[in-house]
């Protein structure tokens, strides 16, 4: 599904990813795992299109079709969804206004009708009880004052309503109550299915107890030092980056999670 | 930063709808202001002895003044000279009676704008007074609204039918002496709307003008006043739009509101005169003076407006809160592009006891454009108990656009309670990635972050005219993105 090959990419003339290799077949579900700064969210970033990060070599094939040539919208309608580390607030747009915008722009890419604002209200609420948030939350400005962890769930909400082909989450788990991290799994795996693929950055291995990945990523220095399967994270918690001979300005942060 | 500038320099290469020119045989003066040309021009209005003098001594005073400039504003010198100050379609008869009197050709005009005056459409809850030029072409559903004791009717026709109304109120808001457009536009107005709601009665549906201005060359100068008498209620709205030439034209309106005791008005503006085109030639200087009084005892009045167009806007929509208990408010979008320029805001004068007044005011900038709130408020020493709370949020679009803030604060009572809040904020590259990776045109996404941090005024807008805005800062925004 996701090819990425020799993936070179900086912001503001620094160098972040230096030549990033994955493959990512439908159905799978990888983990990055990574100190901190290593170019995690840079990678994530990269692949949903943010201009703020400019390519400088490689290339990154979504079923085939080059994605680097497509706007950052026409990702998203291809199918690649993003659930960012940090959500951003936008003061007076309604969660249900901006969500309904963001499911009527896809459906319109695949040439079906728009929904209406009930049906959509319906949909809507059976989603965000799927991620445990009142639907008042519907109602509220997006991202407008909820606090970290109601932040992730909404973006999982949206993962759950956009229904993408990869979903790449960047810590979305982070800051999650024991509970919550409970509901947030339960909707990444409830997104778990044979054509769709997930890539997800985490800190930690407890999350993968919840959701079982098949490979996990070692990401340093901007490459993807060693990938393994379930066992490695395991073998990450208990030796630390420091056994696969990263230097230690790269683990300094690392030890804090 | 490269997401949004990018994205913005398009935005901005937008199209104005309503510049159409309708082809009308007209009766224009010749450019120039004399007390000729007001005599002739009360004249053809059939106006009474004592109009002509009202108009004649407010020219007189108006020669003495001097333009503003205090305003963070610039243009060029107007000669007023060289404007003509009346245009009105020609027509059979002297007036209009019914609909099936008008010109076709200026029910195509107004069909077109989206305001048809035929009683039975769209606007079916609306009664709209079309102001073409320097004369009221038509008024709908007066008949309904007689039978409820409420006059709407056009200016002129209230000068010559009901001067002792005309004559208590006119000029009581806004003296001659006012300002230096307010002295023009009391010399030469040309038109506008009357409206006067008797004593306890709720005014059945919304009222309306809408004012276009058509010809090249002059100036539009309405006058609008509206009464409403002990314990009533009217909501009023107006819209303006204007063909697109290179020409500036000059639009110099007052409205005065007066309400009585108990009463209450809502007042509404869209204003989408036509803005100029991208590299700031042409389009409407619009240089109103909008007031209203609250004499009687628990009055209010209620300031909306959205204001999308115009080259110049120069604009303080204000309350006078004489009454004890009374009410001011005011609400406020204004959306500046390309090379518009901005400076409007509001008056509250609080004299009576325990007045209450509100000011939201939302600026939105983008392009090269230049956008300023100037705020009063008042406390005169009878002023006890009295409070405003005041909210001033700026956005910018882009990084070659200007906001700027000047509040002023007079207190000469010690009990009065001010509250002043401001924001400035960006449309950022975050919010705009967010939305995009969601799927969502940039463009879409602009006016859609734009529409939220208006949100507080359009629920202000009656529901007919908060869906239009919508749209209107929907289309202020347009233009593909590359
Ligand atoms: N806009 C930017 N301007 C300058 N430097 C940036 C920018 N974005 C990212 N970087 C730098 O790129 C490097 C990689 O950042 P990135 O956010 O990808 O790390 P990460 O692996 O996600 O870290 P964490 O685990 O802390 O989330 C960091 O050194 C960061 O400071
Ligand atoms: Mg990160």
């Amino acid at each position: 599904m996701l090819s990425i090959k020799n993936l070179h990419a900086s912001v503001e003339g620094k160098e972040i990813l230096k030549g990033i290799n994955l493959e990512i077949k439908a159905g799978e579900v990888h983990a990055i795992m990574g100190p901190n700064g290593s170019g995690k969210s840079t990678l994530s970033q990269v692949l949903a299109g943010n201009e703020a990060f400019e390519v400088t070599e490689g290339e990154v094939t979504l079923n085939g079709e080059n994605l680097l040539d497509l706007e950052t919208e026409e990702r998203a309608r291809e199918g690649i969804f993003l659930a960012f580390q940090y959500p951003v607030e936008i003061p007076g747009v309604s969660n249900l206004q901006f969500l309904r915008t963001a499911v009527n722009a896809m459906r319109k890419h695949r040439g079906e009708e728009e929904m209406n604002a009930a049906e959509f209200m319906k949909l809507a609420k059976e989603v965000s009880k799927q991620v445990d948030l009142d639907p008042s939350f519907l109602k509220r400005g997006v991202n407008e004052g909820f606090s970290g962890g109601e932040k992730k769930r909404n973006e999982i909400m949206q993962a759950l309503l956009l229904q993408p082909k990869l979903a790449i989450l960047d810590e979305t788990d982070s800051g999650l109550d024991i509970d919550a991290l409970k509901v947030v799994s339960d909707g990444v795996n409830a997104l778990r299915s044979e054509d769709r693929a997930i890539l997800m950055v985490t800190h930690y291995q407890r999350l993968l107890n919840h959701i079982v990945p098949d490979y996990v990523h070692v990401l340093a220095g901007g490459k993807i030092i060693k990938s393994g399967g379930r066992e490695l994270a395991l073998e990450l918690e208990e030796k630390g980056y420091g056994w696969l001979g990263i230097k230690d300005e790269e683990t300094a942060d690392s030890a804090a999670n | 930063m490269a997401t949004t500038d990018k994205e913005v320099n398009e935005l901005i290469k937008r199209e104005y709808e309503h510049g159409f020119v309708t082809e009308i045989e007209a009766d224009t003066f010749e450019p120039g202001l004399n007390e000729d040309v007001i005599a002739r021009l009360s004249a053809i209005k059939k106006e009474p002895e004592w109009m002509l003098e009202w108009r004649l001594k407010a020219y007189r005073r108006w020669l003495e003044m001097d333009e503003p400039d205090w305003a963070h504003v610039g243009y060029p010198k107007i000669d007023y000279n060289s404007i003509s100050y009346y245009s009105a379609p020609k027509r059979k008869e002297d007036m209009p009676q019914s609909l099936d009197e008008v010109d076709p050709e200026l029910l195509k005009t107004y069909e077109k704008l989206g305001i048809p005056l035929h009683e039975r459409e769209k606007l079916a809850g609306v009664a709209v007074d079309a102001v073409f030029d320097s004369v009221s072409v038509a008024t709908t559903f007066k008949e309904p609204l007689a039978k409820a004791g409420v006059i709407f009717c056009s200016i002129s026709e209230a000068v010559r039918d009901y001067p002792e109304l005309v004559q208590k109120y006119l000029g009581t808001v806004v003296p001659h002496g006012d300002n230096f457009f307010a002295g023009l536009n009391s010399a030469v107005f040309s038109d506008g709307t009357f409206v006067y709601v008797p004593k306890g009665v709720r005014c059945p549906m919304e009222l309306s003008t809408y004012f276009r201005i058509n010809a090249a060359n002059t100036g539009q100068f309405e006058r609008t006043l509206i009464i409403a008498d002990e314990g009533s209620y009217v909501s009023y709205l107006e819209g303006c739009t204007a063909p697109m030439r290179d020409e500036n034209q000059l639009h110099a309106a007052v409205v005065e509101l007066v309400a009585l005791d108990d009463a209450q008005i809502k007042y509404s503006t869209v204003q989408n005169w036509y803005p100029g085109d991208e590299e700031g030639k042409g389009g409407i200087y619009n240089f109103v003076t909008k007031r209203g009084a609250c004499i009687g005892k628990n009055s209010k009045i209620s300031w909306t407006q959205v204001e999308t167009g115009s080259a110049v806007t120069w604009k303080y929509p204000s309350c006078v809160l004489r009454g004890e208990n009374s009410v001011g408010e005011f609400y406020s979008v204004a959306l500046t592009h390309n090379y518009q320029q901005a400076d409007t805001g509001t008056k509250m004068i609080h004299l009576g006891k325990n007045t209450r007044s509100t000011i939201i005011s939302k600026g939105i900038s983008a392009g090269k454009s230049s956008n300023a709130y100037r705020g009063l408020v008042k406390f005169g020493p009878g002023a006890e108990g009295a409070r405003n709370f005041t909210q001033c949020d700026s956005l910018l679009i882009g990084d070659r656009c200007g906001a700027h803030t000047f509040p002023y604060i007079e207190s000469k009572n010690k009990s009065a309670i001010v509250e002043h809040e401001a924001t400035t904020s960006k449309v950022s590259d975050e919010q705009m990635f967010l939305c995009r990776q969601r799927g969502i045109d940039p463009e879409q996404a602009v006016s859609m972050i734009v529409n939220g941090f208006c949100k507080e005024v359009f629920k202000e807008l009656p529901m007919e005219f908060a869906v239009e805005a919508g749209k209107l800062l929907e289309v202020s925004l347009e233009g593909s993105v590359g």
